[in-house]
């Protein structure tokens, strides 16, 4: 496993109540050399606080805690800044919703590029250049070498990741963070954002974890895939079993409520009422005792609420579940 | 008559003023033609910064037009007075965070399109208030909360419900669900329908997502760079599509599909979209389109009449 993360909690000291807010709850997933992990879940159910935490960049009023947070033989948790800064940008990259915003404005691509190899290698500013040179049309942007001498406003958002996508990989990370990465760009460019992060993957064999809203993306892109829910995961396996057998009611849900007759498998008949899931997320402060999506499962029974549901696994398909009446069985029952 | 709103030719021209040089003109809409219908959704899709904001807020005279003409009922706009306007065509906006006032309590959000531009009492405005919020699913006791006490989906309740107090003809939705979670978009978009059939709404719904641009529409308008370039009954277009843009567009989108992967994009329209601000001489897709031939760079084609649908292409 390249990465390892048993029971991770994070905490963080809230302003208004004495209470820390416990915003990520329990979380142990795995990612292996070379596999693409898809994220999707509820806005605010913890996604990007995780990659946070594996980057070791959340903010001081955080607490994380995990019985295992280990990546590439290091122990994520009890690592100093000085090691942080050797294992971040060179191991594990990340790259964010909106380029704009993680490129400095007033400098130039070449400069930004090549500060961060020669910060992470050992290489002249020549070669760090021709290198720049080379991963610029590595992710396809035509005419890199006059490219690098543009700054950022004169880049498109699709050419701005484009960018930070080439800036991350210039040191050819173990794994690649790619929080929302193409949230913010038109469909045609999302596509060709996408497919280039597939073909890395492939051919560096990197590891991927790709936090998307959109279960079309995450279904055509990745080989396994996480839903969480409130701070929670309620489902992982592989995409495929997954997408057409969820066994969590809040998968099943989600999978139900996307529009669109495009969708082979859910056959939509347009202008029809959408199968919705009532109600909101929980805030903080009124968090179930048990199951966290119980206030809207459509299955809840007086035992959901009862106390905290474990996880159940169904060992020969690899698939993990938060919930004590999953889908399949409801359906025989 | 059955045609709520007519659009004739509009042109909509940004100048750009450069400190000491030549403003530069955008043409953020260029000739757009087309009718919408009672009871009838129609879709707007396109790229980021192809006009579609521009055209919901000359729609709603946000924006002016630099020419062209619009009627709305069969009266040309410029005939209407203020508020006889206001009350036939409303708009709802993408971020229901912003569009709502923080200082404001919910129920004064709701009422004060019936304060200025009616002469109601308070007291049948109040009645006009919670029947709405009840119509709209937002509890009355919510009436006296503060929209940052609201959710996503909450506030875009508010502000459907504010857009509807007049009792409006026309809702232009520029983006109304994609700042929401997807479990809660669901429970918009039903709220939109619902609506649609009891009051005999039109809606102008802009989207990026095409999936939920083919669940709420009747009919489909594809644009490029300030143009349409395809326009025509949902099903046509999502089914049969004839513009390459509209094809390239309709194969990008993520479907749930699993392990099929999507088509791969032909070569030539990777890349990006130009600017507004230096269209190419003839078709502006041409620079990406798989299909151009030398024809498509001399002229700009015409929006013809093809297969059941309007598709403005000289190879369609
Ligand atoms: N510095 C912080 N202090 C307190 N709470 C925080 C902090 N950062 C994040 N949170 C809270 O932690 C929760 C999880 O946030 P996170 O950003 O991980 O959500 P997400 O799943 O990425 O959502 P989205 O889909 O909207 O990006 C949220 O409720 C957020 O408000
Ligand atoms: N007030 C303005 N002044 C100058 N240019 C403008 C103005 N408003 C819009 N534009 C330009 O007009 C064009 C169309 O913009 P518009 O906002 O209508 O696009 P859009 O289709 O809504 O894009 P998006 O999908 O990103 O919302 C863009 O090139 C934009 O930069
Ligand atoms: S545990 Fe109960 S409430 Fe929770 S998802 Fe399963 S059935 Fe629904
Ligand atoms: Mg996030
Ligand atoms: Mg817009």
């Amino acid at each position: 496993m390249l990465l390892e993360v048993e029971n991770l909690n994070i905490h963080f000291k809230s302003d208004r109540s004495k209470n820390p807010i416990h915003a990520v709850r329990d979380l142990s997933f795995s990612v292996k050399q070379g596999e693409m992990l898809g994220v999707v879940g509820e806005s605010g159910s913890g996604k990007s606080i995780t990659n946070l935490a594996l980057m070791g960049l959340l903010p001081d009023s955080s607490l994380v805690t995990a019985k295992k947070a280990e990546f590439n033989g290091h122990n994520l948790l009890s690592l100093k800044d000085k090691q942080w800064q050797k294992i971040r940008g060179r191991e594990v990259a990340m790259i964010f919703q909106d380029p704009m915003t993680a490129l400095n404005p007033f400098l130039s691509v070449q400069f930004q590029m090549v500060e961060t190899i020669k910060a992470h290698m050992d290489i002249s500013k020549k070669d760090a250049i021709d290198k720049s040179i080379e991963l610029l049309s590595l992710v396809g942007i035509p005419s890199p070498k006059d490219r690098l001498k543009a700054y950022p406003f004169e880049l498109s958002g699709g050419m701005a990741q484009r960018v930070m996508i080439a800036m991350a990989i210039s040191t050819n990370p173990k794994l690649l963070i790619a929080d929302e990465p193409t949230t913010a760009l038109d469909v045609t460019i999302q596509k060709q954002i996408l497919d280039l992060i597939k073909m890395l993957q492939e051919r560096q064999n990197m590891a991927v974890v790709l936090v998307t809203h959109d279960l079309g993306v995450v279904s055509q892109y990745s080989e396994r895939l996480q839903v969480m829910y409130a701070g929670e995961v309620v489902e992982s396996g592989p995409t495929k079993d997954l997408i057409s057998h969820p066994e969590h009611p809040y998968t099943h849900a989600l999978l139900g409520s996307r529009p669109g007759a495009l969708v082979d498998n859910l056959r939509r008949v347009p202008k029809t009422i959408l199968p919705s899931i009532p109600g909101i997320v929980p805030s903080f402060n009124e968090r179930p005792i048990g199951c966290q999506f119980s206030p809207r499962c459509e299955f809840v029974t007086p035992e959901c609420q009862r106390s905290p549901i474990p996880i159940f696994e169904s060992e020969p398909a690899h698939r993990e579940y938060r919930c004590i009446h999953p889908i399949e069985h409801v359906v025989i029952k | 008559m059955n045609n709520i709103l007519e659009v004739k030719n509009l042109n909509k021209v940004f100048e750009i003023k450069k400190f000491l040089k030549k403003s530069l003109s955008l043409k953020a809409l260029s000739d757009v033609n087309f009718t919408l219908g009672q009871n009838v959704t129609l879709g707007i899709v396109g790229e980021s910064g192809c006009g579609k904001s521009t055209l919901a807020k000359v729609l709603t005279q946000l924006e002016i037009e630099t020419s062209g003409e619009i009627e709305l009922l069969g009266k040309k706009y410029k005939d209407y007075k203020p508020r006889e306007f206001h009350s036939l065509i409303q708009m709802v906006f993408q971020d229901p965070y912003q569009s709502l006032n923080p200082r404001k309590k919910a129920f004064d959000i709701i009422a004060d399109p019936l304060r200025i531009n009616t002469d109601k009492s308070e007291e049948e405005i109040r009645e006009l208030v919670y029947s709405m919020m009840k119509k709209v699913g937002l509890r009355a006791e919510f009436a006296q909360r503060y929209p940052h006490h609201f959710s996503g989906g909450q506030r875009q309740r508010l502000g459907i419900a504010r857009a509807l107090m007049l009792r409006p003809r026309v809702l232009i939705l520029d983006e109304p669900v994609s700042a929401l979670d997807v479990s809660i978009q669901a429970q918009v978009l039903n709220l939109l329908l619902d609506l649609q059939k009891e009051f005999s709404l039109s809606y102008i719904f802009i989207s990026h997502d095409l999936s939920v641009i083919q669940h709420i529409s009747d009919k489909i308008l594809v644009m490029y760079l300030g143009r349409i370039v395809e326009y025509g009954p949902r099903d046509e277009i999502f089914l049969n599509p004839k513009h390459p843009y509209t094809k390239i567009l309709l194969e990008s989108a993520p479907t749930l599909t699993v392990g099929k992967q999507t088509k791969e994009i032909p070569e030539s329209a990777k890349g990006e979209i130009p600017s507004a601000l230096y269209l190419p001489k003839g078709c502006a897709f041409s620079p990406r389109c798989p299909m151009v031939t030398p024809e498509c760079l001399q002229a700009i084609p015409e929006l013809l009449n093809k297969d059941n649908r309007l598709v403005a292409c000289f190879n369609a």
